[in-house]
């Protein structure tokens, strides 16, 4: 194809983390990419692949993450709009902890009119962005395509590179 | 001008506005126009990108009372 021809933006995307926090840039900016009309391929390798799964139960570690900061969800404003800091002590060490964090920080999104990250890997495959599992990882971790969603496929290293080699925009997330 | 269809993403937050934007307007004729409300701060840059991405035309925009509004013609 010549370069004259007018081709679709591409937005090549490797989403390596699954954590419930670092789920939502791969979705939030494949789900806009596409819909700004752009061809958007997502491969999923490492723990990246907990964001294909049927039923998503990601959840934050604030642990070695001092830059995070806790929000509480209740309250009056001026104690919501506190950050608390979270001491590693604290993160280490009380049994529970990210459960309870990421309890916190999904009401907070939810009260701040954030969509949830089932919703936004709805809208990427609404709008045609393309979610590659890996392979590898999946036969390292045990994984089957049972235990993913719908409408994801199948490859390797070269199946993204392929397409990352036509892209415009490459993100390693 | 013909009455617009309308679209509330007020209490949204990003990227949601653009996302149900998209879907609205493909559900759409050529011609036809589409009001937005929103309440997120971010949707004044990012309707405009979205307008200048897809080429969507962005007719009329503004805001009243905290409230942002764009105006879309397919």
């Amino acid at each position: 194809m010549s370069e004259a021809k007018k081709r679709p933006t591409r937005l090549a995307m490797i989403a390596s983390k699954g954590t419930l926090d670092w789920g939502y840039p791969p979705f939030i900016l494949a789900s806009t990419a596409a819909a700004l009309d752009m061809e958007v391929c997502v491969f999923h390798t490492f723990y990246g692949l907990l964001l294909l799964k049927k039923k998503l139960k990601l959840k934050i570690s604030a642990h070695g993450n001092p830059a995070m900061p806790m929000k509480m969800p209740f309250g009056p404003k001026a104690f919501q709009d506190i950050n608390w800091p979270i001491p590693n002590v604290l993160t280490a060490n009380v049994p529970g902890f990210n459960m309870m964090a990421t309890g916190l920080m999904k009401k907070t999104f939810k009260k701040k009119g954030v969509a949830t990250l089932e919703t936004l890997r709805e809208s990427c495959l609404e709008l045609g962005v393309k979610l590659v599992g890996c392979q590898m990882t999946m036969d390292v971790f045990g994984f089957t395509a049972d235990d993913f969603i719908e409408g994801v496929d199948y490859g390797g290293a070269a199946t993204f590179l392929e397409f990352a080699a036509e892209a415009d925009i490459t993100l390693f997330i | 001008m013909e009455k617009p269809q309308e679209l509330d993403c007020r209490g949204l937050n990003c990227p949601l506005p653009v996302l149900k934007t998209k879907k609205a307007l493909a559900t759409m004729k050529a011609g036809e126009l589409l009001r937005v409300t929103a309440t997120d701060p971010g949707s004044v840059a990012d309707m405009a990108a979205f307008s200048r991405r897809t080429g969507v035309a962005l007719i009329e925009s503004g805001q009243a009372d905290g409230v942002y509004f764009y105006v879309f013609r397919v």
